[in-house]
Formats: C-alpha cells, sequence, structure tokens
C-alpha cells in the first residue's frame, strides 16, 4: 500500500495508477444454455438440465439441475474454462406447496378439438437457488435451481459448500428456516434459530407457536389459545 | 402438545442435526483439545467489542486462538416472514433497520430489485438524489468504521467522536431530506418519496467541501500511527483465493487485490456516468482494510462533487409506479448494489399477488464472517477483536 493522505485537493489522488481497478463498466453476457448443454452432457454424462423460464422484464431465467448431479454440475460451471463461475453470490430456499393450476387442453376429435380447461396438482416441493457470477470474467448471473423430491421433514440435497465456501452459512441458513437438509455439509445446524427449536419457520404453512417461553405459561389465555389450536388441529387431522 | 420449540426444547437434540447438545461447545468430546491446557471462552453477546449482539465461541491456548466459531441469532426477528405477510411498500421501512447505519442504501438496493421485477424506470433527478444519498452513506459508515476500529485497539473515545462527528454533520443532511437521521424510509418505487428542501444541495457542497481537511488530518494523525500499523499489518491476512470462494464483498474483498465493485460490474443507476477509481490492496490485513476505507472515502467524495455539479431538474417518481395496490406481474428478479459492507442484494419471487411470494435479502454482514475464524487462527484473542472490526458487520443485517 502505497496510500498516503493528499492535502487541499483531498479527492485528487497521487497514488500510483497500478493500485487501482480498471473494471469495464458493464457485464459481459453468459453464454446461453444452448452454447453449454453440449460441453455439459460430455464432462457429465446423464446431466438434465433444463430452463425454467422467467416472466419478469429485464430478469434472467434460471437453470434447473437434478439433484443426483447437482454436485458435479457446479464443479463443471465453476471450472469450465469460458464460464468460469468462481463466486456464488446468493443461496436460498424457496417453499412450493402443493397446488392445483389451470391448464388449458385441446381435446376432441381430429378436426373438432376444443380447448377444454382442466386442473391439475403439482406435488408440492423446495427448491434451493444459487445465484452465481463470475469475478474472473465479470459476467452473470446464472441462476441454478435444484429441487427436493418433495417436502416432508427429511428431503435433502447434495451441499454445494465443497464448491463455494459462500454457501457455508448460507445452506445452514436454508436447513434453519425450510428445512432443507444438505448431505456432506461440514457444519450442518441451525443458524439463527435456537438449538432445539423444531419447525422451520419460512415454510408456508408453518403455524407460529402460541407462546414462545419455554416453559408455558399457566395464563388462562394462553392455555385457551392453545387449546382451541389444539382442536383445530384435531378437526382437520 | 403443539410442535413447537415449547416444552419439550429442554432436550435440544434434533432429529438429523449433525451434533447434539454440544454443539456449541468446542472443547467437550475432542479428543485433540483433552489435555486440559486450552481455555473455552465465549466472547459475545454484551461484549462492548461485537458491535452488537454478536458472539464467538474461541479456544485459546494461552493468548492465541486455536478455534473459533461465531454464533448467531440473537437479534433475529425473520424479517423475510414479516416482508412476506405485507405488501412491496410494506417491506421498505423494514429494510433501514437491517443494516442501521445505511438505511439508504438498503432502500436502494430494494427499491432496484422491485424495479427490475416491475420493469420501472427512475427519473434521472432521483437517480442522481440516489447517488447522492448512497455516497454520503457510504462516507458515514466508512468514518465510523475507522473511529470503530480504532476504538477497538484501545484508543478510547477520541478517534470515534472524531469519526461521530463528522457522521452528524452527515446526518443532519438526511434529517433535512428525508425526516429522520437514521431510519430515513426514503426512497420508493421508480424513485424518491420528496425532493430537496430548498438549500439542501448547497449545504451538501458544504459538508463535501469540508470532509477532505478531516479526512487529512484523521490520516495524519491515524494512518502511520505506530500502535496503528502495528495491531493492523500483517494481522488476519486474507487471500485473493478464499476471499473469491467464500464470496467475500466490498472493501474486504477488495483488499486482498481483487478488482470486483458493483458500482463498475453492473454500472447500476448512473454510476458509469462518473469518473471515480476502485481502490485495491496487496496484502489483505487488518490495515489494507482500514486503507480501503479511507480511499473509497476520497473516491466517494469525487463522485460526490460530480454529481452535485450535473444534478438536473425533473420530477422524482416514474408516473406509472403506484404506492397502493402495486401487483407485479409473476416473475422473480435478483437486484443487488455495492453497499458499503460489500454485495447487498434482494431476490424477490412475485406470483402476482400484492405480497411478494419470496422476499430474501443477501446480507454482506453475514457472509462476511465466514472467513472470521480463517482470519483469526493463530493470532492473539485481541487480534480477533480488531479482525473483526475490520470486517465491518452490523448484527441487524447479520441475524436478520
Amino acid at each position: 500500500m502505497a496510500a498516503t493522505g493528499d492535502s487541499a485537493a483531498g479527492h485528487r489522488l497521487n497514488l500510483d495508477p497500478n493500485e487501482f481497478g480498471t473494471t469495464s463498466e458493464s457485464s459481459a453476457s453468459v453464454e446461453t444454455l444452448e452454447q453449454i448443454l453440449p460441453r455439459m452432457k460430455v464432462a457429465i454424462p446423464g446431466v438434465t438440465f433444463e430452463v425454467v423460464p422467467n416472466s419478469a422484464p429485464g430478469a434472467e431465467p434460471s437453470w434447473l439441475v437434478d439433484r443426483e448431479h447437482a454436485l458435479s454440475a457446479a464443479f463443471f460451471l465453476r471450472d469450465d474454462s469460458t464460464l468460469r463461475l468462481d463466486y456464488c453470490s446468493n443461496v436460498t430456499g424457496v417453499d412450493w406447496p402443493e397446488r392445483t393450476i389451470k391448464v388449458k387442453v385441446r381435446k376432441g376429435e381430429p378436426g373438432a378439438e376444443k380447448e377444454v380447461e382442466e386442473t391439475r396438482v403439482v406435488p408440492g416441493y423446495l427448491e434451493v437457488v444459487y445465484h452465481l457470477y463470475s469475478m474472473a470474467a465479470k459476467h452473470g448471473p446464472v441462476v441454478l435451481r435444484v429441487r427436493t423430491p418433495g417436502r416432508g421433514n427429511d428431503v435433502s440435497l447434495p451441499s454445494l459448500t465443497p464448491v463455494w465456501r459462500s454457501c457455508e452459512l448460507q445452506e445452514r441458513e436454508v436447513y434453519d428456516l425450510f428445512g432443507v437438509h444438505f448431505e456432506n455439509h461440514p457444519d450442518l445446524r441451525r443458524l439463527l434459530m435456537w438449538e432445539g427449536f423444531k419447525d422451520h419457520p419460512m415454510r408456508k404453512d408453518y403455524v407460529p407457536p402460541d407462546d414462545y417461553e419455554y416453559e408455558p405459561t399457566p395464563h388462562d389465555e394462553i392455555l385457551e389459545k392453545a387449546q382451541a389450536r389444539l382442536a383445530r388441529r384435531e378437526a382437520s387431522s | 402438545m403443539p410442535s413447537h420449540g415449547g416444552a419439550t426444547a429442554k432436550v435440544p437434540t434434533e432429529a438429523g442435526a449433525p451434533r447434539g447438545p454440544d454443539a456449541y461447545r468446542l472443547t467437550a468430546g475432542d479428543n485433540e483439545y483433552d489435555d486440559g491446557s486450552l481455555l473455552e471462552i465465549s466472547m459475545g453477546p454484551q461484549h462492548p467489542s461485537t458491535h452488537g449482539v454478536f458472539r464467538m465461541d474461541v479456544v485459546l491456548d494461552g493468548e492465541t486462538v486455536v478455534k473459533l466459531k461465531p454464533v448467531f441469532g440473537y437479534l433475529h426477528r425473520n424479517h423475510e416472514k414479516i416482508a412476506e405477510s405485507a405488501s412491496y411498500l410494506a417491506a421498505m421501512p423494514y429494510t433501514d433497520r437491517l443494516d442501521y447505519f445505511c438505511s439508504l442504501t438498503n432502500n436502494w438496493a430494494y427499491a432496484l430489485a422491485v424495479e427490475k421485477l416491475a420493469g420501472l424506470q427512475v427519473p434521472e433527478r432521483a437517480e442522481f438524489l440516489r447517488v447522492i444519498t448512497a455516497e454520503l452513506t457510504r462516507l458515514q459508515n466508512h468514518v465510523c468504521l475507522a473511529g470503530f476500529l480504532m476504538q477497538d485497539m484501545g484508543a478510547s473515545g477520541t478517534p470515534l467522536m472524531y469519526g461521530f462527528r463528522e457522521r452528524e454533520k452527515i446526518l443532519d443532511l438526511f434529517e433535512a431530506l428525508t425526516g429522520a437521521r437514521m431510519m430515513c424510509n426514503y426512497m420508493r418505487f421508480g424513485g424518491c418519496r420528496c425532493d430537496t428542501p430548498p438549500g439542501w444541495l448547497e449545504e451538501v457542497r458544504k459538508v463535501v467541501d469540508r470532509f477532505p481537511r478531516f479526512l487529512d488530518e484523521f490520516e495524519n494523525l491515524l494512518s502511520s500511527n505506530e500502535i496503528l500499523m502495528a495491531r493492523t499489518q500483517g494481522i488476519g491476512v486474507l487471500t485473493r483465493d478464499l476471499a473469491i470462494n467464500a464470496g467475500i464483498t466490498g472493501p474486504v474483498l477488495r483488499s486482498c487485490g481483487v478488482d470486483y465493485d458493483l458500482r463498475k460490474v453492473d454500472g447500476y443507476g448512473l454510476y458509469p456516468k462518473f469518473q471515480f477509481r476502485v481502490p485495491l490492496g496487496d496484502h489483505g490485513d487488518t490495515y489494507d482494510r482500514y486503507m480501503m476505507r479511507i480511499l473509497e472515502m476520497r473516491e466517494s467524495l469525487g463522485i460526490l462533487r460530480q454529481a452535485l455539479d450535473a444534478i438536473p431538474e425533473g420530477p422524482i417518481l416514474d408516473p406509472k409506479s403506484k404506492l397502493r395496490g402495486f401487483r407485479p406481474k409473476p416473475g422473480e428478479a435478483y437486484g443487488r448494489i455495492e453497499a458499503p459492507k460489500g454485495e447487498l442484494g434482494f431476490y424477490l419471487i412475485s406470483d402476482g399477488s400484492p405480497n411478494p411470494y419470496r422476499y430474501r435479502i443477501r446480507p454482506p454482514s453475514l457472509i462476511n464472517l465466514t472467513v472470521l475464524e480463517d482470519l483469526c487462527l493463530g493470532h492473539n484473542v485481541a487480534d480477533t477483536v480488531t479482525i473483526l472490526g475490520s470486517i465491518d458487520i452490523v448484527l441487524g443485517e447479520v441475524d436478520r
């Protein structure tokens, strides 16, 4: 560091220009999936990679990878010589409960087809989203998604912490708040909630407890609330 | 019983958790530490140098740190869940409380993500106001950081009060503009909440013009101070590869020589129009991290001067933006800015309803703590305090 305090003109620095960045003014664009997929299929046989469209204006689509090949796909994305996605910025979970959607299907005899609305049930799943950038090539983002088979209490995904260490605390947070277990994570503990907390608060069907105290308070109002809730739960199950 | 952490929580063993109730105890059961010569201490959450309710479990061999685990969550209020149950605009005041030193940059990051999600344009005057307020925020954050760092080293009070004196002038400007000193709640989707009061820009110029003199004085007193150099140079060295792999951003990243500043890389807002340079460090030690802040302040002053010269008249809010009944179309967006502490990002998923379906904050303070143990190992316990101070965290953002 050759930095020294400058006198009157504080904004004009008499520093070696080599000490300052020469970053280009805007991000370069990343290759599309069609360009990458052939290379990837050679490197990782059997990988399935598909584009999840995104209808927001000016926002990027994301890539869905199957969970068996997620770890090797992540290594490929990091180490590929043109992609060089060396920086994993953001890791987060998304909860998608089971939902029914309406799909328009063409039905009927050939020639006299009619558009019919059908309802379909999409099974619920948990999703982990990774936002990847390249500090070396200064491009990005590549949005990588991995999905769990269901949304039970023991769903698991491969941890990407061996690839990017920035996932370490963020995957702990996803485990804490969403309940996704990450295989081969070095230190999978709750991050924000206390040890021994039972539920996963960011799930959409989470019901907050009547009382956060460790000992249930023998207070009429709280006991009434708890009993009413238990009765509701029994009635619904 | 309802399945919450209630009556059953006295046995904190959880199915699936890799470690049981001893998870926070570093020495118990670890054979390599069993000879009794090591001491496990808990620094925090009330330790004055942890800048809030932050705790480190430290294992010491004499004075030397051999293991360190940060413990989070004392300030957790599940901000993300609160925001998902309210409208888009209702989350804006909550973003002030994330990094409460820098509420205006938090506002900007959230507004940027929503604008990307909904496709809103920002008028030029509003963009200028955003740049001015964000750079003022950077100034007051960095000047306080330098003061706190000295405080951590034992320079009790005086440098910190010098920093606070300058910060107070900037907070007065914020109060005149937004009505609040810290919880500004200033930006809106597609612009800003209100225009400048009469004479505000001249006041900003006065503060900006006086600031270099303070900075020179501060540097003359401190940057070549023997104690500062002895306590920071070569301490807590962060290597370039580890910094990139661990997702470190902001001045901490640039102190190890990685040229990555989102104002240049993404060119969000009006930053491509401004002339400024990105300071880079050589060694990645605590001294470089301190120096990055000083150099960034000088660059910020340059940006402020250019912005004050060029700010046009005009509207400050996109006429298409709606304060009430705002429903973005289904989709998702990730917006990020260069906040004073690093990359602050907001990831939003809209399902077409007035509430965000998913609202996620990428907190630079939390992710920069990934390498805390790597930086502290082998140093004295007193150095962990300066290393933590030089990383620059705010617990409102770490725990959310």
